[in-house]
Order: C-alpha cells, then structure tokens, then sequence
C-alpha cells in the first residue's frame, strides 16, 4: 500500500463509493417525491391533498440532507480526474470532459436552481408551481445520471473517438459518445437500482413508524408507495436491464465475464457458481455449489453454448483482483434475488390488505434498509474491477493514467484527509436523518 | 477557434468568482455585521437559495476547462495538487456548515457552523486569489508538460519557489479583500438596518485595503511577468480591461447613499470582472506561463483539444448558457427586496 498508483486507485474508490450512497437516493427519491406530489396534485379531497403534500414535504426534508453530502461529495470526483489522474485527463479529456461539461451546464443548473424552490418555496410557489419544481429536480438528476453513466460507459466501451498524431485521444462524433449502446443499458440498470433503493428506504421508514405505533397514516402511504414502485422496478431490474448489461459485458469484455462468473475453464453447457471461493493459482473454484447449463443459457441463450473461460486469455488481460470482482458481482446477484422475493411478498401481502399487520413482515422491510446500498455499491464494484486492468477497455492501462508528479506521500495525506472527513459527515448525516426520522412528518 | 473557447473559459470563472464571491464574501463578514441570531439567519437567508447554483459555475466551469484545454487541466490540477484538494475540503466544510446549521436550534449546535462557514470561506478567498497568482507567475513545468509544486519552498517569488510566496499570498490577500468588499455590499443591498447599517460601514473601511491591493499586485504582477507588458503594449486596446476594473472601484467608492446599494454592488461585480478579464488579456494566449522558459509554456495552441470537440462543444454550450442565464436572472428576480428578520 506504498505505491501511487494503489493509492490514487484507493482514494477514487473510497471517495465515489460513499458519494454514491447519497445520490442513489435522491435520484430514486425524486421520483418519489414526484409520485407523491402528482398524487397531491390530481387529488379533489382536500384532506387527502394535505396528507399528500405533509409525505412529500417530509421527504423533501430527507431529500435536502442527501442532496447537500452528495454535492459536496460530488465535486472532488470531478476534480480528481485531475488532480491524481492527470495522465488520463490529458489523453481522453478531449473525450469525456464533454459530458462532464454537459452534465454542469445541462443538469447541475437546473438542479440547484430547482432544489431551493422545492424546499423553501410551497407558499409562494402554489401547487403547480411546486409540482412543476418537483419535475424539474427529476429531470435535473436524472439527466445528470445519463452523464456521468455516458462518462463511464466510454471507458468501459470507448465509441466516437480516433487517436491523434499526438497519442491523444479525440471526439469524432458526440452522437455516439451520448448513445453508446452501453451507456442505454447501463443507465437503466443503474436508475432503476436507484429507484429500488429509495423504494425500500420509503418502504422501510413506514415499517418503522408502524412498528413504533407512530405516525400511522403516514406509515401506510410510506409503504403503500414504496412496495408499489419498488416491486415493479425490482422486475424490471433484474429484466430486461439487468441482463442486457450482462450481454453488453459477454459480447464486449469476455474476460471480465469468466472472472465475475468464477469460470476459470472453458465450457461447453458451462455452469453457474452460486457459492465459491476462486483460487486463482490453482485456476479452480473452492466449495463450489453450481447449478449445470445455465452459465451458457443465460449468456447466450443456448443450453450447450461454449462459455470461454479464464484460461482463454493470456494472463496480462485478466481484471487484476478476481477474487474481489467475483465476490462483488455474486453479492450484487445475491443481494438482488433476496430483494426481489422481500418486495414480492410485501406486493402480495399488501394486495390482500394484510402487509400493515403483519409484524413479521415489516420487520423484514425494515431490516432490508441496508441491503439495496450494498448490492448497488458491489454492482459498481463489479463495473469498475471488471474493466481493469484498462483505465479505457483495450485503449489504456490503469497504470498509464496517474498524474506522474503526485507522490504516494502526497496522495496518503489527502486519502486519509478524506476518510477523516467523510466519517465526519457520515456521522452528522446519520444523527440529522435520525433528528428529522423523530420529529416525523406531522411535525413540519 | 481555441480563442473562442479561452473567453468562454474566461466568462465562466468570472462568472463563478462574481457570483460565488459574494456568497463567500457574506460568509467571510457574516459574524461581524449580523448579531443575533435573527440577524445572521436574515444574511444566511440572502445567500441559501443562491450559493450552491453560484458553486455549479465553478464546475461547469471545470468541465469546460477539462474538454476544451485537457492538456491544461491535467498539468494545472496535478501540480496544484495540495492546495486543490484541500480547496475541495474547505468547500465540503463550508457547504455542510450553510446546509446544516438550521436543522436544530441550539446554542451550541449553530456558532460550530457559523465559525465552520467563516472559516472556510475567508480560507477559500485567499486560495482561490494565490491560485490566480500562481497562474499569473507562472509555473515550472517540464518538457513532459507536467510540474508538481509544494504549498511553500522559497517565499522571494523566485523560480524555486512554492505555490505561496510574497507575490501570491499578495494576490491571496488581495482577493479576500475584495470578496469582503462584495459579500458585505450583498449584504447591504438584502438586508436591514441594523445589519445593512454594519455592512454598509464596513464595506466603505475595506474599500482602502481593496484599493490599496489592487495598486499592490498590478504594480507587483507587471514586475513578476514580463509577458503582461508585452501583451498591454502590443494590443493597447485591452486597457480597456483594467479601465472597467478602476471605474468600478470608483463607482463602489461613490455609491455610499442606501439608495444606491444597487449600484454599489453592481460596480463591485464590475470591478471583479474588469480585475480577472485584465488578467486574462494579459496572459493571452498563454494558459500557464513557464517560469522554465517560454518554450514549455502551456497556449491556447499546445493545450487545445481536436477541432471537432470544440466545433460540437459551442453547439451545445451556446443553447445551454442561454438556459442558465434564464434561470439566473429568474432565481435573482425572485429575491430582489430586502429580507425582513424572521
């Protein structure tokens, strides 16, 4: 843990990992709060109308915290791709210094103009102004997602581009830059994880207020809105984006598929390692637990297809940590099957009218708060520790892309800076979230 | 081409050092003309709604920088290494202090905030004014296009020296002057007496240390770098620059009746623009002089991305700045009037 390169490569993992905790909430809570206040807005009854616009009030509370860590957080991501990847930045910035550009003067405006209104301006705005302000956040993060999913996308499958005499990379054409078909995939296996995220975390701030015999009515919507939306983005999670991404991943960067999969020979009716510990020195997976055919099945669609695996690839072309991608990418797969079965029991439960009694199960949605964070955060694990060892697939080594004057030194000081820091705010926003989960949504 | 894009990188750090500067401003004086709590929260009030879009110049500003200057951005971000991150870490305490202040009401809970946000904000004013120096001054980059400074090494300004030296903690000075002047004149158009009376009295104290600055680094800044005179005496016409900044500064120092807070403020916003244009013309079309030679120097030319990213980024970028300034002049239209004490 001496060299530059591991801690310029420590210090943008920590750093966009705990970033990420916050937007992905507030992207799929925009959505929500957008379901909330539509509902507000339709509505005739009068007392229905303010019980709407109370939930959607309380939850914008929610929405300012995260938003504030997750604009703080979000600056130094951008600034780090110069800071301690300078080398990249002058290769590809031409590249994608465009949708990062794209994303501040598109989305960041529109979403900071907006927030205030949605916080301080109810009064004076009136109901469809302040609907309209709830629209116009979404629309704000959700184009800002597009961006920086566009950003990576690139790196992970660079389109639109030609080397210049230089060495430099350059823009040829921002029409594929911006529909690069991994992008479209990415972006909605990515949104609607966001989604599921804020789902449960609605879903489960019910279960709490019920268990706790509080603010019941309120409890009620809470999960009426979360299951609802919730359960319909689990499905569509998992089909058709979650396996479009993982074709995306099969046809573009096979190595990285047969590292995630744990597939260390080559198959014919390869199968799938649901439990396993990968030996990569040995070229074999420990305490295996593997369903047969359903690796190729699933990859292309044919029971008997031919699965390449590790031994394929020369040694050089490997993801450099295989036994953290594997463990990202089964956690992530592991995680996501016991959500989808939680939100399908709380739909059922919920359309037979007996979700709000059932102890057990709101116990359960409680206790899953944690868990959409973790399988998001292992998904991006995956994405990320899947495209190594290339800083741009096939185009340039991670290696070849750190700021060649900033010293291991320099590079310690401001990662423990930022671990310091960031623990700092992740205990004030815990105790403020805390704070604003007591007083309730009656009190505002 | 690369011309158009300089000015359009130009326009977006004036925006951000206008519009942001007087948020910092505020907050750097905040303590001082606001006593009460109802006070300091009229003055955190004129500046809540604004203060995080005012932030979003500065990084679409960085992200115009980063796509049509890469090169620039690569060398610039990697050698100011220490003093960017740390900036990074002064705007996370300064946001969080404004964002989370009025969650509880506590004697104990709101000064840690008050003197979080004061803190960080003076702190960024003097950085972001020796980041301004250091460009002026130049650098010692490579043949490879890259350098690496320490915060401090030789303070006499020499080509051994670090980030701050006497010449750039001048213009760090300078600047947190007059972001004080700015933020106390916003104060003084948005809030009441007795907060109005305070910031009004004090903005007129720190218009002499202001005054006395600029005189200060324009003498120091045509000493330091030869390229300036060179540049005012082959295009005369860019005096026009400093002219703006100077009739300015005279216009904040007339302006002291309450009726033309208005236009104080707006010579303030003048004064900053026609300083950081002044600086601009006189670096063209160098980006970051060489303090190597003048051969490594970073120029519109050297540092530019290809043709076609430049071409498609005005298409986008033109459309997208019209946005902007509706939702600019929208957001200030909303606020204008002075904010009673709640």
């Amino acid at each position: 843990m001496s060299s530059a390169l591991a801690i310029d490569r420590l210090q943008f993992a920590f750093t966009i990992t705990f970033h990420y905790l916050f937007p992905q909430l507030t992207m799929g809570l925009a959505l929500l709060i957008l379901v909330l206040k539509t509902i507000a807005l339709r509505t005739t009854d009068e007392q229905r109308r303010g019980h709407y616009n109370l939930a959607a009030r309380f939850w914008i509370k929610i929405f300012a915290i995260n938003f504030a860590i997750g604009v703080v957080t979000g600056i130094p991501m951008e600034f780090q791709f110069g800071t301690n990847w300078a080398q990249f930045s002058r290769i590809a910035g031409g590249v994608i210094g465009q949708p990062l550009a794209l994303e501040g003067v598109y989305s960041f405006f529109l979403e900071s103009t907006f927030v205030g209104l949605l916080i301080y301006g109810e009064k004076r705005l009136g109901p469809r102004g302040h609907w309209f302000a709830s629209l116009a956040l979404f629309a704000g993060a959700w184009l800002s997602g597009y961006f920086i999913i566009v950003t990576d996308a690139w790196m992970q499958h660079p389109v639109g581009y030609r080397i210049a005499p230089k060495g430099m990379i350059e823009l040829t054409s921002i029409g594929d830059l911006l529909l690069n078909p991994w992008a479209i995939w990415q972006y909605l296996h990515n949104m609607i994880a966001s989604v599921v995220t804020a789902s449960f975390v609605v879903a489960a701030l019910g279960a709490f207020y019920l268990l706790s015999g509080r603010h019941e009515s309120y409890a009620r919507t809470f999960i009426r809105v979360g299951v609802t939306t919730g359960s319909i983005a689990v499905m569509l999670l998992i089909f058709p984006a979650g396996d479009q991404q993982g074709r995306m991943v099969t046809e573009n960067q096979p190595v990285t598929l047969a590292a995630m999969e744990g597939l260390f020979q080559t198959a014919q009716g390869a199968s799938i390692a649901l439990v396993g510990q990968p030996d990569t020195d040995r070229m074999q997976l420990d305490n295996p637990i593997t369903v047969p055919y359903v690796l190729s099945f699933l990859t292309f669609r044919r029971w008997s297809a031919e699965v390449r695996g590790l031994d394929a690839f020369p040694k050089d072309a490997w993801p450099d940590s295989i036994p953290l991608l594997y463990y990202s990418y089964h956690i992530m797969v592991g995680l996501g099957t016991i959500l989808v079965a939680v939100m399908a029991l709380s739909a059922w439960l919920l359309a037979r009218g007996r979700l709000y009694a059932n102890r057990a199960a709101l116990w359960l949605l409680l206790f899953m708060t944690p868990f959409p964070y973790i399988a998001t955060t292992a998904g991006w694990m995956t994405a990320e520790l899947g495209r190594q060892p290339w800083l741009i697939y096939g185009l340039m080594r991670t290696a070849a892309g750190i700021s060649p004057h900033v010293s291991s030194g320099n590079g310690l000081f401001t990662l423990l800076g930022f671990m310091g820091l960031y623990m700092v705010l992740g205990i004030l926003f815990l105790f403020l979230v805390w704070h604003e989960i007591e007083q309730g949504p009656e009190t505002t | 081409m690369e011309t158009v894009w300089f000015c359009l990188v130009v326009v977006m750090i004036t925006g951000y050092v206008v519009l942001d500067g007087f948020d910092l401003g505020a907050g750097i004086v905040h303590l001082f003309v606001a006593r009460s709590d109802e006070e300091k929260r009229a003055v955190l009030a004129s500046i809540g709604p604004v203060w995080d879009a005012n932030e979003v110049w500065l990084v679409a500003g960085g992200g115009t920088l980063y796509f049509a200057f890469p090169t620039l951005y690569a060398a610039s971000f990697s050698g100011f290494y220490l003093p960017l991150i740390i900036v990074l870490w002064l705007l996370i305490v300064r946001g969080i202090s404004i964002e989370f202040r009025n969650h509880i009401a506590s004697p104990v809970w709101t000064p840690v905030w008050d003197s979080g946000f004061a803190f960080a904000s003076l702190l960024l004013a003097v950085f972001y004014g020796a980041a301004l120096g250091n460009v002026v001054r130049g650098v010692p980059l490579d043949s490879s296009g890259y350098f690496f400074l320490p915060l401090w090494a030789d303070f006499r300004a020499t080509s051994a020296a670090g980030i701050l030296d006497w010449y750039t903690i001048l213009t760090g000075v300078a600047a947190s002057l007059a972001l004080t002047m700015h933020g106390t004149l916003w104060v003084a158009l948005q809030c009441l007496d007795p907060v109005r009376e305070r910031a009004a009295l004090l903005a007129r104290r720190v218009w002499w240390g202001v005054a006395a600055a600029t005189v200060a680094i324009t003498a120091a800044s045509f000493a330091i770098q030869p390229h300036l005179t060179q540049r005012f005496g082959q295009a005369p016409w860019g005096f026009v620059f400093p002219a703006i900044a100077a009739l300015g500064l005279m216009g904040v120092f007339f302006c002291k009746a309450p009726q033309t807070e208005l236009l104080a403020f707006l010579s303030s916003c003048g004064y900053l623009l026609g300083m950081i244009t002044s600086a601009a013309f006189g670096l063209y079309p160098l980006l970051l002089p060489a303090s190597t030679g003048p051969a490594l120097s970073l120029t519109i030319d050297n540092a530019a991305a290809g043709i076609y990213g430049l071409h498609i980024g005005l298409a986008w970028w033109i459309p997208g700045m019209f946005l902007v300034a509706a939702y600019t002049i929208f957001t200030y239209r909303r606020l204008s009037g002075k904010l009673p004490l709640e």
